[in-house]
């Protein structure tokens, strides 16, 4: 299992090295990353001037590893707009998207996994076609129009929940959710809800038509042990990777509601950087999010190896 | 010889989109107590699915039983399984009658430690606590064979051998000293030397324990040392019952005469080509209503393409669904 | 023996009837009953009979987009601007679904929207799809370091935060159509890959690449007669649910202004307007927002059906 832990983590690097590769040569895709970073009515001079000032006229090979350097080193270049540390922008906003992808997680959880495994459980009852309902609105239902729908009929039509901002509860120094994350928790939960039902009803019919489930059977074991010691067990163990992916999907994928709600997370900031022209910001976020996407992947995986006997006792 | 379990016109069916699967049709058989039975066939005659039907282990849907019985006799009572109730039926289940499959590897909980997996039986059944049946697994596991129980006990599946697998199955099914042992073709997945081992370790738990004992199996070659009786299934229908001398000296269907003729032994001739019986089994979606052997046999006549032969006892115990008397070489 | 004569038909039949397939496809071959069994495959699933019904209304509005509706859908008309659905107070004859701010009828920019959410959905999946299938097969066929490579880009593309890297692209890219079914057509091409080696991998665990090989049948002959039209199947389901994903996708794009240009009318750029006057006309963003779930449910639907009807191992499982 050590092996396996030690390639995958050297796989993960070689992933990064090319996420920063992709990240950097995006910016060269139209062939004048001034022309893209200058306002949009800067006169030419003034974009030579900027194309000078950023040292792009120097071969492609030193300024990629300048690039590279600076981001290893923490450096994603200083934003345009904010005149600040692309890092510094980020740290700043990724508590508010890390609380609300944490809570549509949680939400997703506890309504996708039980609906799964109610429906798994019996196919074709009307708990069945719920969790299949679901998995289906989840993929086909957009959360930007969900939360624009929520809004109108939580927020200005019963009032019950805020629909701009977040705020929050300090509690013995902790910072803590209020009501305000509910309506946007809820609309970026959709989809991971719709996936979790999905899989795990689809985790439970296989597991319940595999042979030693038979066997489970044929030894007289109550239903109940049935589903708790055997089905269950061996149902969760591919979730962990489920669960671990639409975490990562969670973090970096909050883009549209973040914008809606005015949540002041990394989403918002990348769409107001898209917005502003500010692509030291973007290019700082799509290697930010690839780099949490990638760790949190690598976690998975570890949690998926340790938990299943298989790869933790296989070679 | 006092009878263990009779079973008497099982009708499985299967329903699946393309149409109904007769699986079992009218399959009537028993076993003794202390008897090994041996069930033979090739594959989709019906074998496997005529024990999962007793034991109620057959998915449903697609799978139903539209007739029969199979009458289980305890102490003095005898019960009929097919019309028990779930949860009688899980008493049965593991306590009674103790299954062992085919592929261990596929048919033991890969997430769960083989002690569990056999203590649970224990807890279930016997009412043992988690430290008793722990004791008891590791008696069973060196019962079975299988060296360094107390710390294998630990272990998972894929951590074992092929045959050590098959005894980790063994010792499950036996463990709660159940009255019928079914053991479906449980050397099919094994390396011959590993089958020799497994096959007298069944007999031996037999043995020692007094069990009845259904070995299910396509090697006719196996039959011969193991069974007391054997019965041939094709198409879903025994075609021959008999004691294991009588069947191999003095087979009365064609299909078993088929069968034994099939069976390559060393003394043959060499230069002559390995016997078969020609033809495929016939496709159970739309069985007709005359005897399933008619195609592929070589004693067919007009009889055989009208009716469905019954059970007709030629002699004590030697039972042939054939409209042809072999031995003389006409109709009966 | 004197029966041999009458038994000998009855034996074929018995012969054919152990083969394992359908009893339907065995007695009648030909189009028709090709034709008739998918509409038994369908109207057994109802689900799949109704996603059906949903995509060939989409494609008829796209295609027929004009003789449904008699509005231009780009040119304003101030007069009528910001009118409620036809059923609501102050609703005016005519305008079914309403009027945009520009006084352009929604039900007609929602028929047209079709259009753009097809193009990019039908273009983008066929770019991807030959792409990644010609790829997946070139792993899977010749593995190796090829097949490492290959997969190693894969795995690395899959594993990045997708919608992150779109709508950076999106964002240098500029607004066009081709642009967006360029973005599509391009970052989806690793699942098609994936996918494609999967099955050749499968298939060459079967054998039958190794015994076409061994007859000596050359590698374009064993690609295009032994392994392409197995491919089909797994991709055309794979393509029914990725297109539905891209209209999820280009919708989205649109949303934040990052997909066609403004004026032209599309589900997106319908929904990034409904945003800006959310509280006063909500059934802007509304309508438009139906037509894309529509448009995903019955692919979905569709494919769903498609998995099941395609994969043989499933059909025979299924009651």
């Amino acid at each position: 299992m050590q092996r396996y832990f030690i390639s995958r983590v050297i796989q993960s690097l070689l992933v990064l090295a090319g996420v920063l590769m992709m990240v950097f040569f995006m910016m060269h895709l139209t062939g004048d990353p001034a022309g893209l970073m200058a306002s949009r009515n800067a006169s030419p001079e003034e974009i030579a001037r900027l194309r000078d000032q950023m040292g792009l006229n120097r071969p492609m090979t030193i300024q990629f590893f300048e690039f590279a350097i600076d981001v290893l080193s923490g450096d994603f270049g200083n934003s345009t707009r904010y005149h600040q540390p692309a890092m510094d922008l980020i740290l700043e906003r990724l508590p508010a998207t890390v609380e609300l992808a944490s809570i549509s997680l949680f939400i997703s959880m506890i309504i996708g996994i039980p609906l799964g495994l109610l429906g798994g459980s019996n196919p074709n009852s009307m708990v069945d076609y719920l969790a299949r309902g679901a998995g289906l609105f989840g993929q086909t239902v957009p959360n930007f129009w969900l939360a624009l729908i929520l809004i109108l009929v939580f927020g200005l039509h019963l009032g019950w929940f805020p629909t701009f901002g977040r705020e929050t509860w300090r509690f013995m120094g902790l910072t803590l959710p209020t009501r305000s994350v509910f309506l946007p928790a809820c609309s970026l939960s959709l989809f991971t809800l719709g996936q979790l039902a999905r899989f795990t009803r689809s985790a439970v019919m296989e597991v319940r038509s595999e042979d030693y489930i038979l066997t489970a059977r044929s030894k007289g074991l109550s239903v109940r042990r049935i589903y708790i010691q055997h089905i269950l067990r061996n149902a969760s163990i591919p979730l962990i990777s489920i669960v671990g992916v639409q975490f990562g999907y969670l973090l970096s994928g909050s883009i549209y509601i973040e914008t809606i709600f005015s949540w002041p997370g990394l989403g918002n900031l990348l769409a107001d950087a898209i917005g502003n022209r500010d692509f030291a910001l973007v290019q700082g976020i799509a290697f930010f999010s690839s780099f949490v996407v990638v760790i949190l992947n690598l976690l998975t995986d570890m949690a998926y190896a340790t938990a299943d006997p298989r790869v933790r006792y296989g070679e | 010889m006092e009878n263990l379990l009779e079973v008497k016109n099982l009708t499985t069916r299967f329903h699946t989109f393309d149409g109904i699967v007769h699986a079992l049709n009218g399959v009537t058989f028993h076993v003794g107590k202390g008897e090994i039975l041996a069930v033979v066939g090739e594959s989709g005659s019906g074998k496997s699915v005529a024990m999962m039907s007793i034991l109620g282990l057959l998915p449903s849907p697609p799978a139903t039983i539209d007739a029969g019985s199979a009458k289980l006799f305890t102490k003095d009572t005898a019960v009929d399984l097919l019309t028990l109730s779930k949860a009688e039926m899980n008493r049965v289940r593991g306590r009674q009658i103790g299954f062992i499959f085919q592929d261990a590897l596929s048919a033991l909980n890969p997430v769960m430690t083989v002690g569990s997996q056999i203590s649970e039986t224990l807890v279930r059944h016997l009412d043992f606590s988690w430290g008793r049946a722990r004791t008891r697994t590791i008696e069973l596991m060196n019962q079975v064979g299988i060296p360094g129980a107390a710390q294998r006990l630990n272990q998972y599946p894929h951590q074992f051998s092929g045959g050590m697998r098959q005894r980790v199955m063994i010792a499950l099914a036996a463990a709660c000293r159940p009255r019928l042992l079914i053991a479906d073709e449980p050397t099919t997945a094994l390396d011959v030397t590993v089958q020799a081992q497994i096959l007298e370790l069944v007999l031996r738990l037999q043995r020692e324990m007094d069990l009845s004992l259904i070995w299910i199996t396509h090697d006719l070659g196996v039959v011969a040392g193991l069974a007391d009786r054997v019965l041939v299934m094709y198409a879903g229908r025994p075609v021959e019952t008999a004691p294991v001398d009588t069947l191999y000296d003095h087979p009365l269907h064609p299909y078993t005469r088929g069968l034994l003729r099939a069976v390559p032994s060393l003394d043959r001739d060499t230069k002559a080509p390995l016997e078969s019986i020609e033809g495929l089994p016939p496709d159970l979606l739309s069985p007709p209503c005359h005897c399933q052997f008619a195609w592929r046999c070589p004693c067919v006549f007009d009889r055989c393409w009208q009716d469905n032969p019954p059970y007709l006892e030629v002699a004590p115990g030697h039972i042939v669904t054939c409209f042809y008397d072999l031995d003389n070489g006409r109709p009966h | 023996m004197g029966n041999n004569k009458m038994s000998e038909p009855q034996k074929a039949q018995g012969h054919q009837g152990a083969t394992g397939l359908g009893v339907d496809q065995q007695k009648k071959q030909g189009v028709m009953p090709v034709l008739q069994y998918v509409w038994r495959l369908f109207w057994r699933d109802k689900p799949g009979l109704l996603g059906l019904i949903m995509v060939l209304i989409l494609v008829f509005c796209a295609v027929g987009a004009p003789w449904i509706t008699a509005y231009d859908p780009v040119k304003p008309n101030l007069r009528d601007a910001k009118k409620p659905p036809v059923w609501m107070e102050n609703g005016i004859k005519g305008h079914l679904l309403g009027t945009d701010n520009l006084g352009r009828d929604l039900f007609t920019r929602i028929i047209y929207g079709s259009r753009v959410s097809l193009t990019v959905g039908f273009l983008g999946v066929l770019m991807a799809c030959s792409a990644g299938m010609a790829i997946g097969m070139a792993a899977g066929y010749f593995g190796g370091r090829i097949d490492a490579l290959i997969m190693g880009l894969v795995n690395m593309i899959l594993a990045l935060p997708y919608l992150v890297f779109v709508v950076f692209i999106a964002a240098i890219l500029g607004r066009s159509l081709l642009n967006v079914i360029l973005i599509f057509g391009l970052t989806d091409i690793p699942i098609f890959v994936r996918i494609a080696r999967g099955e050749v991998l499968r298939m060459r665990e079967a054998g039958f690449i190794e015994s076409a090989q061994s007859v000596g049948a050359s590698t374009f002959r064993i690609l295009s007669t032994h392994v392409l039209p197995n491919l089909i199947g797994p991709l055309i389901t794979l393509a029914t649910f990725e297109m539905s994903a891209m209209i999820f996708y280009e919708a989205g794009l649109g949303f934040l202004g990052l997909s066609v240009p403004p004026n032209v009318p599309s589900w997106g750029n319908m929904l990034a307007v409904g945003r800006q006057y959310l509280t006063i006309y909500p059934w802007f963003a509304t309508f438009p927002g139906l037509a894309i779930v529509f448009a995903g449910i019955g692919m979905n639907l569709l494919g769903d059906w498609l998995r099941d009807a395609l994969d043989p191992r499933l059909r025979r499982m299924k009651r």
